[in-house]
């Protein structure tokens, strides 16, 4: 299972490494970006604004609305966390989108060891990535006439349909999407997927809490 | 400080602070339900965003281009055959089949 995305977080990471070889960062800078930030979107964006003649400060804002998404997605899993306070806020450094659906229970909870598990796993991959294409990629093909870039949204789309049994999670999805559509156009990048995430709050309705109660009955014990 | 440092060492903090907020306000306790309810909903909204940008957002403007192709035949695959990794092969083939033509 982890094994495509392994590759193609490689191969993402390689692109990323000849991005910023292109925009004036050392292979050692590329490489320490990949180590301690860990996250693709946010770093493509500012690279790309550096790349482009941007300074500091816009490539901090674009990869902060980048990573913004972050901070439902934290919120959801700080529950299912076991630990102190410090053991936690090390254990949510480990979120990325793919691991965090994964390790979803569909209940609102999180498994936190497949959490931790899948993201080392993508995490290796996208610093050996990164250091390969910021030292070699002069030496590597067009990595996009290998469709990689297809690969998560696609992963995505499966993790979707197993998250649509009911007519509310395909409105909320319905609403997700069509919301970030419609800002792609006009807001910064991050923030369609930032607003998104308010689809979410028709969990809020008497008739979303009562089925959510349900479902934590049948499964027992909440967690 | 070169630009590349500064913007490396900024998304360091900003991106872990980020990440932290929650496990550590949140974690450990007893949620109402109507929290969890929210956080049932939270998947299906943003894989979706996700799915949409990727696969529609060129940037700042929506397209449909290759990889719109190959994530609808993923989708396609992973609807009829229930398997995530025919999905992403599939996904990869259209879009780099779409590239070369």
């Amino acid at each position: 299972m982890g094994a495509p995305f392994a590759v193609a977080g490689f191969i993402l990471a390689a692109s990323f490494g000849i991005l910023a070889d292109e925009a004036g960062f050392s292979a050692l800078a590329a490489v320490v970006f990949s180590a301690i930030v860990f996250a693709g979107s946010a770093q493509f964006a500012s690279v790309s604004i550096i790349a482009a003649g941007g300074g500091a400060g816009a490539a901090i804002a674009a990869a902060t609305l980048m990573n913004s998404r972050f901070l439902p997605m934290s919120a959801a899993v700080g529950p299912s966390f076991s630990g102190g306070r410090a053991k936690r806020a090390a254990k949510g450094q480990t979120v990325v989108d793919a691991s965090w659906a994964l390790s979803s229970r569909g209940d609102g909870s999180f498994d936190e060891y497949l959490l931790i598990g899948a993201s080392a796993i993508a995490y290796f991959s996208w610093v050996a990535g990164t250091a390969v294409g910021a030292l070699w990629g002069d030496k590597l093909g067009n990595p996009d006439t290998l469709g990689l870039d297809a690969i998560f949204p696609a992963f995505f789309f499966g993790l979707l349909l197993n998250e649509l049994h009911s007519r509310r999670a395909r409105g909320v999805a319905a609403l997700g999407a069509g919301l970030a559509l419609v800002l792609v156009p006009i807001a910064p990048p991050g923030v369609p997927v930032l607003v998104a995430s308010l689809a979410s709050l028709v969990g809020l309705t008497r008739q979303a809490r009562a089925e959510a109660l349900e479902r934590q009955e049948a499964e027992g014990q909440p967690r | 400080m070169s630009t590349a440092a500064i913007t490396i060492a900024a998304c360091c903090v900003i991106t872990a602070a980020i990440k932290a907020v929650g496990p550590v306000a949140l974690g450990g306790r007893e949620l109402p339900t109507w929290f969890t309810s929210v956080v049932i909903l939270l998947s299906p909204a943003l894989l979706a965003a996700l799915v949409a940008t990727q696969a529609f957002a060129n940037g700042d403007h929506l397209a449909i281009d290759a990889d719109t192709a190959g994530v609808a035949a993923g989708g396609l695959a992973v609807w009829r055959t229930g398997s995530i990794i025919a999905c992403v092969v599939l996904a990869a083939a259209v879009t780099a089949g779409v590239r070369a033509l």
